[in-house]
């Protein structure tokens, strides 16, 4: 690595300041991609704001039919939350199955969509239930805050705090991970919202996207049947060493499939 | 930069780069060369440590970010000449052949009996889906957490 200079952050607001005033500087959670990526020399942050342990970015509480899970909270604990395995076992599931469990002891929510890998698991959950991401200054809808490949809508100075997740009616979310890594080659989060019924497709393309054949064909009838002919552009897939466009969109059927035949 | 570690019990001040990372301050400053450096990427777990009693991967920790923490590492988990009943059973059932993954395996093993004192093989296999093994294909492995649970049960229910 580079050498760069770490600070623990005493609070929000100084975090928020100190990415104004050191346009070089990065907000360091779990690390988990973070510290690989300079330890590749892929990134060369000139300081390190350490925010892993700040008491506003943690807590998971239950708010009336949604449940706010702080930015901080790792992916262990959301696994293990009593809390959210009773309310989004799905979510639970999701979060238990985040790489690996030195890596879930340490990766954060925050982390995670911040970074916004297209082949991460989270933003799968957020997008397919609907939630809602709150920074120090707003709160963006999942569908206007994932912008494709690493990008998100975050302002250069601007901190996540927590997720707000309504409960959904029903969810569930089936992974076909990359062996070495535990990255999905192809995530699917079904869910029956109150507002409409979400497939989303994590691993599979540049992004996590709604796969709206799915949500359409689900709308008729609910059950992994009615997904069998759904169109699905294998064109706007990725292909590499892993598997080609073609088998992605194969395993995005299946895994669709096997997430629905868990509630059924 | 400063920092104050508690390491296998004993609590040190010390100094060390920003970017030093967990693993190099363990095994070149404190000298405790038990913990190893497989892949250096993240994924092989040979670096497994306990920080606050939690295993992870030394090599992808920051020696700063664990500030004020404690630590705990192979050479801190037998009692005197006892050995930890993981340790014990990783050589009763020869859960090793290199011996180079092993430091990383009983200290991943030990944190997954902390929570599945009773394992499935399913639970021990993904509890150590974080450690790779280029000699023993897990068989032996698997035996040897195996065995450990049902030591540390039988150890928990006479002293209860």
């Amino acid at each position: 690595m580079y050498p760069f200079t770490y600070e623990r952050a005493s609070s929000l607001q100084h975090s928020v300041q100190g990415l104004r005033s050191d346009p070089e500087a990065k907000l360091l959670a779990g690390g988990m991609t973070l510290l690989p990526t300079m330890k590749m020399r892929l990134a060369a942050p000139s300081r390190l704001i350490d925010i892993a342990r700040l008491a506003d970015l943690r807590g998971i509480t239950r708010e009336g039919n949604t449940i706010v899970i702080g930015a901080a909270q790792r992916h262990c604990e959301v696994a293990a939350d009593p809390t959210v395995r009773a309310a989004i076992p799905a979510l639970a599931e999701l979060a238990g199955h985040i790489g690996d469990p030195q890596v879930r002891a340490r990766g954060t929510l925050g982390g995670s969509i911040a970074n916004n890998d297209p082949a991460a698991d989270y933003p799968a959950a957020l997008l397919g239930l609907d939630a809602t991401v709150i920074t120090d200054r707003r709160s963006i809808a999942a569908a206007d805050f994932f912008l494709g490949l690493f990008t998100t809508a975050l302002e250069p100075d601007e901190i996540i705090r927590a997720v707000r997740f309504a409960l959904p009616r029903r969810a569930a979310y089936a992974k076909f991970a990359q062996a070495a890594s535990g990255y999905a080659m192809a995530g699917v989060m079904v869910a029956q919202l109150d507002a409409g019924i979400r497939v989303a497709v994590t691993g599979a393309g540049p992004g996590v996207f709604r796969w709206r054949e799915a949500e359409a064909a689900l709308a008729g009838k609910w059950s992994s049947d009615a997904i069998a002919g759904c169109a699905l552009d294998a064109g706007a897939l990725n292909t590499d060493l892993h598997g080609s466009a073609a088998y992605r969109a194969q395993l995005v059927r299946v895994m669709a499939a096997q997430a629905l035949d868990r509630l059924n | 930069m400063n920092l104050e570690l508690t390491v296998n019990g004993k609590t040190q001040s010390m100094q060390c780069e920003d970017r030093t990372l967990l693993v190099d301050l363990l095994r070149e400053q404190i000298g405790l060369t038990g913990t190893h450096v497989g892949c250096d990427t993240s994924q092989c777990g040979c670096c497994t440590v306990h920080l606050d009693g939690q295993a992870v991967k030394s090599c992808t920790v920051l020696a700063a970010q664990a500030d004020g923490s404690s630590i705990t590492t192979i050479e801190g988990l037998a009692h005197g000449d006892a050995l930890h009943p993981v340790q014990q059973a990783f050589s009763a059932c020869h859960g090793l052949q290199c011996g180079y993954c092993t430091p990383g395996m009983i200290m991943a093993s030990t944190d997954l009996l902390r929570r599945h004192p009773d394992p499935t093989d399913e639970q021990i296999r993904e509890g150590l889906a974080g450690n790779l093994c280029r000699c023993t294909g897990y068989v032996n492995i698997v035996a040897a957490v195996k065995q450990a649970a049902s030591l540390m049960r039988a150890a928990g229910s006479q002293s209860a």
